[in-house]
């Protein structure tokens, strides 16, 4: 076992045990928090598959902001957040069988698809792969619609979630 | 060199995780936690598949990215209505929210 091997491990077994956190535990400023610890791991994969702007963009997007947003949901919904009440709802044990059938069914799969690839191929030499995603999205032969649809949806949601929200008195 | 079906099977998991925490989660807002675990789990399965399999393509990291977008604008409505809802009724309790239950 090589040492990125071993490091894998590490960042999977945090990420996991802090994912069971957010679904499980009581106060939702501390579900919130261990979120900000799985997203973490998240960037560090990226980070470990040559992704380094989505590392950043994880970073910055995710726990700089979503993560805050979060927080800031909580608190305007005080009142249930941490005190009075069971976590999970009754039904929890057949949700529970739920996710471990999902996660039989995923694994089983995985285990029957053969050819998998041991190693990552080796990134082509002399070709900046910022560079080339930068091209990808915004060239016409490429992702420059999927993006622009992509940043009207997220104005529209924005616009639509302000709506939403504004007290009227 | 780690395979590619760790990356997959770390993925799995986390989005099992998420489908539990949709499922079992009495708060709206724990339950707007869950369904980040179970984007994240995506991306990490696109963000590996690019790396391993299509490494000369953008395609995987552009989509990660649309992912990303599509996250964020989720997470602004569910909180809005969730807030708004907590104006109206006083409760974030997803059981509570039984207006339109027979």
């Amino acid at each position: 076992m090589t040492l990125a091997q071993i490091f894998f491990l590490l960042v999977a077994l945090v990420m996991l045990f802090s994912a069971l956190k957010v679904v499980t535990v009581r106060n939702l400023i501390h579900a919130a928090l261990w979120l900000v610890v799985t997203l973490f791991g998240v960037a560090v994969l990226f980070a470990m598959l040559d992704a380094g702007f989505l590392a950043v963009v994880q970073v910055m997007v995710y726990i700089g902001a979503i993560a805050i947003l979060f927080i800031f949901a909580v608190m305007l919904t005080r009142r249930d957040a941490s005190e009075q009440g069971a976590p999970l709802n009754p039904n929890w044990p057949v949700s529970a069988l739920i996710a471990l059938v999902t996660f039989g069914g995923l694994a089983w799969l995985l285990r029957a698809w053969q050819g998998l690839p041991e190693s990552a191929a080796a990134l082509p030499a002399g070709v900046d792969a910022l560079r080339a995603l930068g091209e990808a999205l915004v060239s016409p032969q490429a992702f420059a619609l999927p993006f622009e649809v992509a940043s009207v949806l997220l104005v529209a949601a924005l616009v639509g979630a302000v709506y939403v929200a504004y007290g009227r008195k | 060199m780690i395979p590619l079906s760790w990356y997959l099977f770390l993925s799995a998991a986390l989005f099992s995780v998420g489908v539990f925490g949709v499922l079992a989660r009495r708060n709206a807002v724990a339950i707007l936690l869950a369904i980040e675990l179970m984007l994240n789990a995506v991306n990490i399965n696109l963000v590996a598949f690019w790396r391993y399999l299509t490494p000369t393509q953008m395609s995987g990291q552009v989509f990660a990215i649309i992912v990303l977008a599509v996250a964020a604008a989720e997470v602004a409505v569910g909180l809005a209505l969730v807030i708004s809802v907590y104006r109206r009724r006083q409760t974030a309790v997803a059981d509570e929210l039984d207006l339109l239950k027979w």
